[in-house]
């Protein structure tokens, strides 16, 4: 068991340094930071926004000179309080925290889904010269949030990107999980990764699992302490914040009773996944 | 593996806590992890004795909202504000950890009232507790906690209802935030208590420079870790001097120097809680093999013989 640094877990506040819109819901937001600036992919962070909440968002990207982006979707309180910060206002900042996706060789393929296309843009960028070659599945409801498609695009070759959304509006209408039925039974890949919603991503762990496919997966529950402690975001034996988020398919099969099936509300009761 | 689990299990480090058999004198403090069966069996695979609970009370409570944990120079601040599902949803959770955990369950208690309290204990070791402690000290949610544990007579009403009430042990965790803790302990030693745990976290504030803003949403917290130690041993040794009930140390616990330390002052067992965040489940099976090993270099057959012993100097 690795020991927590107490200088990750220190809150810095610091300066909004840029803020972009991705999408009508999506803003990315970047900061100076030198400890988040050491992030590796799948690795995220505490986000306060003074006198309103402090959230976990995952790492979108890091920079040499320690500039740190992060993707935040506006879903209540906390988000919509920071979308309407601009730059040059002050957030906090705790991490980075957790463990991160590994980094492979060989052929990849990776899935994502909504606002969990950040971490894998993430990873995608370190894996890109390192690997043999690399495919990346992505879904939307719709066309306007489908996130850093032109990034996306440009950085895979030709047939290995493949945007799906719900509604038929861009690229194939389908769920981002239907065209890997056929992308794994036609060829062997050396990792799966995935992001986004848990009801997905049960199923992108149901298709490993039949195609016997090396699996990690990012998941995602309420966090408080982020270290491990207070026992918010645990599933079965494991804490997100802490043995996660990254949880490989073995993992997973211990835990498949709840992934993708319930998680822990604010009183620590069980519910369903919504 | 035979080897440790003989290490953790020898006579030597076994303990008899008001009737609970321990097989080594380390135990989960409160508040951490703690909700679900699974998370505390795991704490019981990393070596603990002993598991308590996070606070649990009458109705479900979603706690405050974040930030609740701040990290302070040495130690962390938190104000969680008691989130729990409420006792008639955690007896499952009892039940299912009473079924794989081989090692005493405490449960821990709030309440608003001694009603409140009796009526939470009893549910508790209905399902299946093998102790109760009561949380008469968290120092930041109102008209529970410390606000009960600082008031020595509201405190003697709330222990003497919650011991006719079960038939298991009551243990009192005590807040550091009063006057005399010794006196406090005095009145919760009267009213019954079977053991007290000291302490509680201590009534801590961080503030943010830049924007000048309290960082904690509920502003106030409760600080814990190395910090609290020496504050911890203090009041250990004065419980000590005045008490006859056994005590159970807690505050900073790290290594096993640290728990020894508690011992000396007149622990008769030791709670560990944010070292969790700093070392891992595995910190209760380095701090009892430590004890084991400094109890064999000075010469002594026992964990109990060195309790409270500081008190001869």
């Amino acid at each position: 068991m690795s020991e927590y640094r107490t200088a990750a877990n220190k809150l810095r506040t610091t300066r909004i340094l840029s803020i972009e819109t991705e999408s009508p819901a999506v803003k990315t937001f970047t900061f100076k930071g030198k400890e988040c600036a050491k992030a590796k992919p799948g690795q995220f962070l505490m986000l306060w926004i003074p006198g309103i909440d402090e959230i976990p968002l995952s790492i979108l990207d890091v920079e040499e000179d320690g500039t740190v982006a992060v993707a935040v979707k506006e879903v209540g309180e906390a988000t919509q309080a920071l979308h309407r910060k601009k730059t040059g206002e002050f957030i906090g900042v705790r991490g980075p925290f957790g463990n991160s996706f590994t980094v492979n060789k060989g052929k990849i393929l990776l899935i994502g889904g909504g606002t969990g296309i950040a971490p894998l843009l993430f990873l995608a960028k370190k894996s890109l010269y390192k690997v043999e070659k690399l495919v990346f599945v992505m879904g939307a409801k719709t066309r306007e949030e489908l996130l850093f498609t032109n990034k996306l695009r440009d950085m895979c070759s030709k047939g290995n990107f493949i945007a799906t959304t719900e509604d038929g509006s861009y690229g194939v209408k389908c769920l981002a999980t239907t065209p890997l039925e056929s992308l794994l039974a036609k060829e062997k890949f050396d990792m799966t990764y995935t992001c986004g919603p848990e009801q997905m991503m049960r199923k992108v762990f149901d298709l490993a699992e039949k195609h016997g496919i090396a699996l990690e997966a990012s998941l995602e529950r309420l966090m408080r302490c982020a270290i491990g402690l207070c026992g918010s975001c645990i599933i079965g034996k494991y804490r997100v914040c802490r043995d996660g988020p990254i949880f490989t398919g073995e993992q997973l099969r211990e835990v498949k009773n709840e992934f993708g099936i319930s998680k822990r509300d604010f009183n620590g009761k069980k519910i369903p996944l919504e | 593996m035979l080897v440790v689990k003989g290490s953790l299990n020898s006579s030597r480090l076994s303990v008899s806590l008001a009737g609970l058999k321990l097989v080594n004198p380390t135990m989960l403090a409160s508040g951490i992890l703690g909700y679900s069966a699974e998370t505390l069996e795991n704490i019981v695979k990393g070596g603990a004795g002993a598991v308590v609970t996070k606070s649990i009370g009458v109705k479900p409570r979603s706690g405050y909202a974040n930030p609740t944990v701040v990290q302070a120079s040495c130690g962390l601040i938190n104000a969680m504000g008691l989130p729990n599902p409420g006792i008639d949803e955690f007896v499952k959770e009892i039940r299912r950890a009473k079924t794989v955990l081989n090692v005493p369950l405490i449960v821990s208690i709030y309440g608003f009232s001694e009603g409140e309290y009796a009526t939470v204990a009893k549910k508790a070791v209905d399902a299946g507790a093998d102790a109760v402690e009561l949380n008469v000290s968290c120092p930041h949610v109102k008209e529970t906690g410390s606000e009960i544990g600082q008031n020595p007579e509201v405190l003697s009403k709330v222990v003497r209802k919650v011991k006719v009430s079960v038939d298991k042990p009551v243990f009192v965790k005590l807040s550091p935030n009063v006057t005399s803790i010794a006196d406090i302990a005095e009145s919760a030693a009267k009213a019954g208590a079977d053991a007290l745990t000291a302490i509680n976290t201590v009534k801590a504030m961080a503030i943010d420079a830049e924007t000048v803003m309290p960082i904690l949403s509920n502003k106030v917290g409760g600080l814990s870790g190395p910090a609290v130690k020496p504050i911890a041993i203090r009041c250990v040794y004065d419980i000590y001097e005045q008490v006859k009930v056994p005590i159970i140390g807690c505050g900073g616990i790290t290594n096993w120097r640290d728990a020894v330390e508690f011992l000396l002052a007149g622990a008769s067992a030791v709670q560990i809680g944010t070292a969790v965040a700093l070392k891992g489940s595995s910190v209760f099976k380095a701090v009892t093999r430590g004890i084991e090993t400094y109890l064999k270099s000075k010469g002594f057959e026992s964990v109990n013989e060195i309790v409270g012993i500081s008190h001869r100097c």
